[in-house]
This record gives C-alpha cells, structure tokens and sequence, in this order.
C-alpha cells in the first residue's frame, strides 16, 4: 500500500517536474498557430480586412483578436477551414451578403498612367504606358486597390456573372 | 445469362403506353434553329462561322475545344443571323452562347465521308470521326463518346454495356428507336467493339419492352458478339452503375469509373448515332425525343433538328389539352424543369414533358420521421436521411463522410418519402456547394501564388536597384578619385 503511493506519488513528481523544467526551456518563441494561419490565408497582402498584411491578420485571428471571417478574397471556404482550424462554430449565413466582385477597366476612360497595375498585388491588371490596360478576371481577388489609386475612376468592380457552370440548385425551402 | 440484383429502387408508374405504341414521326425543320455551344459535358465548343454567313445542312459551326468538348454542327442549311446568347434548356434559365440559323428550307447537305467497310479502319480512326460527328451520351448525360471509345487503350475492356434500360417513367424514345432501328443500333454497336477492341456487347432492355427486345434479338441473331438481355423493369436500371451490377453483381468502387472494372457503357441512341456518323458521314443534326406528359394533346415520339423551340416541338403536337403546371426536359424523376418554352431541343433531351397539376400532386413537406423508407430505397446504399439532416445544417463534409459523392441523384428517397422531404434537392444543393467551395480552393491557391511570385519580383527588382545604385556610387568615387590624381 504504502510503496504503491510513495512509487506512483514519485512518478508523479518527476514527470511534473520534467514537464516543468521543458514547458520553461523548449519554449517556441512564436506562435506556431498564428504561423499555419498565416499559411491558410491567400497570402496577397491586399489589406482589405484591415491589418497591413496576412501575418499580421493571422496572428490577430489567431489570438481571437479578430474574426475568422475577416478575409473577402478567401471567402466562405477559408473562414470554414478556419473554423475547423481553431474548433469554433461561427455563422456563417451572413457572409453571403459580402459576395466576391471582380474590377474591371473601362476603356473610354483609361488614360494608361500604369497607376493601377503597380499596386495590384495578384498581378491581376495588365498594360503599358498610354495604353488601355485590362484585368485579368480569373486571377483578380477584388481587394479594390486599384480602386484606389485611379486617377479617371475608370476601374470599376462590379459582381462575379453567374454562368451554366457556377450556377447550383439553391437550397430546397422546407415549410417544417 | 444469370442476372444479379441491386438494391432498393422503386417501381414508379410507367406511362409510357401513350407515346411506345406510335411510331417515331420526323418534324419538319423549322424556320429559326438555336443551337447553343455547349449541348454536353466539358468546355464549350468554338463559333467558327460568321454572322450572314450561309451554312449548309452538316457543317461544322463551332469546333470542340480540349480533350474533353464536341463540336456542334449545322442542322440544317440556311443562314447564320445571329450568334448571341439565348436560355439555355437548363433550370437556372441562365443564358448560353447560341447560334442562331435562318434556315432555307432546301436542306441541302455539305459533303460527307463515308466508310464501306468501318472493320478496317482502326479505332483511332473510329473515335476521331465519332468525335468529330459531335457524338455524346444520348442517354441524357451527354458525355463526349470519343473520350469512352478511347478509353479501351488505357483499360483493358471485356465488356460494352448497351443502355436500353429506360427506366424514367413517359420516356419511350429509346424503346421506340429499337423497335425501328434494329438493325442500325446493331451495327453502330459492332462498329464500337471494333473500335474498343472488345469482344462481347451485352444489350440489356427492361422487360416492359417486348417488341424492342424482340427486334434487338432478331437484328443481332447473326453475330455472337452482341446478346439481348432482358432484365427487370426497376428504377433506376438504366443508371450506369446500377446496370452493370444487374449484369454482372460487379459494383463500381466509390471515386472510380467503369472503365477500371473493365465495362464501357453506352446508350442504345449513342450506338445509333455512331452507326449514322461511320457508315453515311451524318454528323449529329437530330435526336428522337419523347414529346409526352398529361397536358400535350397528342403525345408521341418525333425525330427532332437539334436547335429547334420546345414551344415549336409542342406546337407541332397540336398544342396542349390543358395549361401545363411543369415542363421537364428528361424523365420525371432526374429531369430538369424548363424556366420557358423558349429553348431549344438539345443533344441530351430525351424527352420534352409537359406535366397537369394533377400529375405533378404538390404535397407539403413534413418533418423526418425517421421510418428510413429512403434508406431501403436507395440503390446506392446509403442513409439519405443522415445526409440530408447535415446537408440541411451546411455540414457538406459530414455529409461526405456519409457518402454524399456515391449518390446518383436517382431521386428514389424523394419518390418513397412519406413526408415528402426534397431529399434529392438537398444533396443537389450540397453537391453544388462543394463544387463551388472546391473553386475557391482553387483561386485561393492561385491567388497565393500570384502573389509570392509578385514578392519574389519585388524583392528582385529592389534588390538590383540596390546593386546598380551601388556599382554608379563605385564609378562615381572612382571617376572622382581618378580625377584627384589626375589633379594632383
């Protein structure tokens, strides 16, 4: 009886004691959640959630600072990986009032200043010096930095098309 | 032969003997064809004519683009006036890129190429004309038949399924097309062994079509290759999977295709087609579509031009006895309903339906009772209540995990349910929202490139502005120093 307890009592204090001594010398400086965030977020810098960049934007998500659904170019899919990720449940029905926008030149207006494609951070406009520059629709995020910057307000976003393709059967409205 | 039983299914009323007993009438072409350039599965073809242009009957008007499209061709000569986007015979009534022909009423051909003997091209050969005849699935899924005739050389295949099964209730036309055309579907059939280096064609027909089985089997008395078999008359037979374990108690593992348990299958409209394309050079121009439903006035079957109006299709069936509530393109139980009259007949419309209030019997839906008719339904084996309770509450990946991706959207859960919950409209739903969500992975994982490789440029850009700053710096000091000594 008694070697039982003083054994299993032992045991117990070093084990603590070890744990102890490695939580204080093993320590990770940064924050290895904040980091694989910061590898789910699409990692373009656009700054439309608000914080200057993904890193920044990773570590307020990860220390709750900040909502999982804060990113619009990643959209639904990443704040419900995110969600998986950090083991909450959020809502989110409300996120499909925010639906992605593309940007798109208006030819009659662009004036050429190469303004916007410097800033863009998907290398989603293309164009040259006095010439009509264009956006490429498949790799635009519409972070709306372009918006921005153009001088003629000839950059203008407008909602993503529905085609054949994307079209899906809403879901079925259940009177129970 | 002994034949294998698949689980579950339902015996849905058949109302096939309005439209089985007539035989197929050819309609005559109409003044406007719309023919959309996406009439199947994969990327859209390629207009390749112009506005004003004239076409003649059998002409390529858009090309298909990638391994995995078709082309589309003139179904009769005429006169492009148009190409524009119009409805497209889908349920979203979402526009599609569309060509638009005046016809001339002469309907003359352009020039085709013929086979004497097609047993002595080899099956490349056969694919690629069977490819360029804008051939696909007949059957309703419309998947290009090139791409299946091509897969005997990365599969070995022992089999080719001929689909006769029908089973959607008022469909008639395949029924129809064999007790017609025996000997042409036979042929068309040979013609796809040959192509697939495979020596055995089991045709199966349901055994509610006696005459149609009788014709098959009399047409392919002469050649050992090709076997009639009747099976059961069950819901859903003629789904691939379903059929294939009817003839042979395989199942299809989940993810995989048929081809990798070395069975191609086809349908008998599909064997039909590549007959017409291999023998006569006919490219794609028509298909045999069931005109049928309660409201239509004189329900049959009509050789259609790809392109022409529904409302045109219906007209010629002397209209309606009452005002349609549903118009479905397909069968009842897996077709789509029609946002409009205004859309044109397509490569995959077996059939046009035009359903009475009466038929279609709009009941309310009620809560789960959990009495899982719809899991003895299922011919899939799977628990389609579980899946639609998560469905419901946008838990897509445990619906998954219950086996959302092996559902066939038979709708045999919804048939069967006596709280008539749109079980099959969930999964459609969730099926949807997984392939969007699988869209944004994919642009988000592009986005995260684009953007590295933007930071890569940038660094690379700053970091030789650096070293030129620093070589002109070098210079300057030494074109200095040098004019120091020069000066001292």
């Amino acid at each position: 009886m008694i070697a039982a307890i003083t054994s299993l009592l032992l045991l117990g204090t070093c084990l603590g004691l070890i744990l102890g001594y490695a939580s204080r010398y093993l320590k990770v400086e940064s924050d290895p959640l904040a980091d694989e965030i910061e590898a789910m977020l699409p990692g373009s810098q656009c700054g439309q959630c608000g914080f200057p960049g993904c890193s920044p934007a990773a570590i307020a998500i990860a220390s709750n600072e900040a909502p999982i659904t804060l990113c619009s170019p990643g959209g639904r899919s990443l704040a419900e990986q995110l969600a998986a990720k950090l083991g909450i449940e959020v809502d989110l029905s409300d996120l499909e009032d925010s639906l992605p926008m593309l940007a798109s030149v208006q030819e009659e207006t662009c004036i050429g200043c190469t303004r916007c494609f410097k800033v863009c951070p998907t290398d989603a406009i293309m164009g040259g010096p006095k010439q009509i520059h264009t956006v490429f629709n498949s790799a635009c995020i519409g972070c709306k930095a372009c918006i921005e910057v153009c001088p003629t307000e000839c950059l203008q976003m407008h909602n993503i098309k529905e085609t054949l393709t994307t079209w899906h059967w809403p879901k079925p409205a259940l009177a129970a | 032969m002994k034949l294998f039983r698949f689980r579950g299914g339902v015996h849905p009323v058949a109302h096939k003997q309005s439209t089985g007993c007539k035989a197929i009438n050819t309609m005559p072409v109409p003044k406007h064809l719309y023919v959309p350039v996406q009439q199947h599965i994969g990327a859209p073809a390629e207009p390749m004519v112009n506005i004003g242009q004239s076409v003649l009957r059998g002409e390529l008007l858009a090309y298909s683009q990638g391994a995995l499209s078709a082309p589309v061709h003139a179904p009769s000569s005429g006169t492009v006036i148009d190409i524009s986007e119009h409805t497209a015979p889908h349920p979203s009534g979402l526009p599609v890129r569309t060509i638009i022909i005046e016809t001339d009423g002469e309907d003359k051909w352009c020039s085709t190429q013929t086979a004497q003997n097609p047993f002595t091209l080899d099956s490349d050969e056969i694919s690629a004309r069977v490819g360029a005849a804008g051939i696909v699935g007949l059957g309703g899924a419309t998947f290009p038949s090139a791409v299946k005739l091509n897969m005997g050389k990365q599969y070995p295949i022992h089999t080719l399924v001929i689909n006769g099964g029908e089973c959607e209730p008022y469909l008639t036309c395949d029924d129809r097309l064999m007790q017609e055309q025996a000997s042409a579907i036979v042929d068309g059939i040979r013609i796809m062994l040959h192509a697939l280096h495979t020596q055995k064609a089991l045709v199966a027909i349901e055994d509610n079509k006696p005459e149609a089985i009788e014709a098959m089997k009399i047409a392919s008395n002469l050649f050992d290759s090709v076997e009639v078999i009747t099976v059961p008359s069950r819901y859903p037979m003629g789904s691939e999977k379903q059929m294939i374990q009817t003839l042979t108690g395989m199942e299809i593992p989940a993810g995989k295709r048929s081809a990798d348990i070395g069975i191609i299958v086809h349908n008998v409209g599909t064997a039909y087609a590549v007959h017409q394309a291999i023998r006569h050079g006919f490219p794609l121009l028509s298909r045999i579509v069931t005109i049928g439903g309660g409201a239509v006035k004189n329900p049959q079957n009509l050789e259609v031009r790809l392109g022409t109006l529904v409302s045109e299709v219906f007209a010629y069936c002397d209209g309606f006895v009452e005002t349609p509530k549903r118009i479905l393109m397909g069968g009842p139980m897996m077709g789509q309903v029609l946002p409009s009259q205004d859309v044109p007949i397509v490569k995959g419309s077996s059939g046009v339906i035009a359903l009475t209030s009466r038929e279609i019997a709009i009941s309310e839906n009620r809560p789960c009772i959990s009495c899982g008719s719809c899991v003895e339904a299922c011919p899939c084996g799977l628990l389609p209540l579980a899946m639609a309770a998560r469905a419901r509450k946008g838990e897509f990946d445990a619906a998954v995990d219950f086996g959302l991706m092996d559902c066939i959207s038979c709708g045999s859960c919804s048939y069967v349910c006596p709280s008539h919950i749109p079980l099959v409209q969930y999964f459609n739903y969730a099926k949807g929202e997984l392939a969007a969500r699988r869209r944004d992975q994919i642009k988000n994982e592009a986005t995260r490139k684009l953007a590295e490789q933007r930071n890569i440029r940038m660094q690379r850009i700053e970091q030789e502005k650096a070293e030129m700053a620093a070589k002109r710096r070098a210079m300057q000091e030494a074109k200095e120093k040098a004019k120091q000594e020069a000066a001292s």
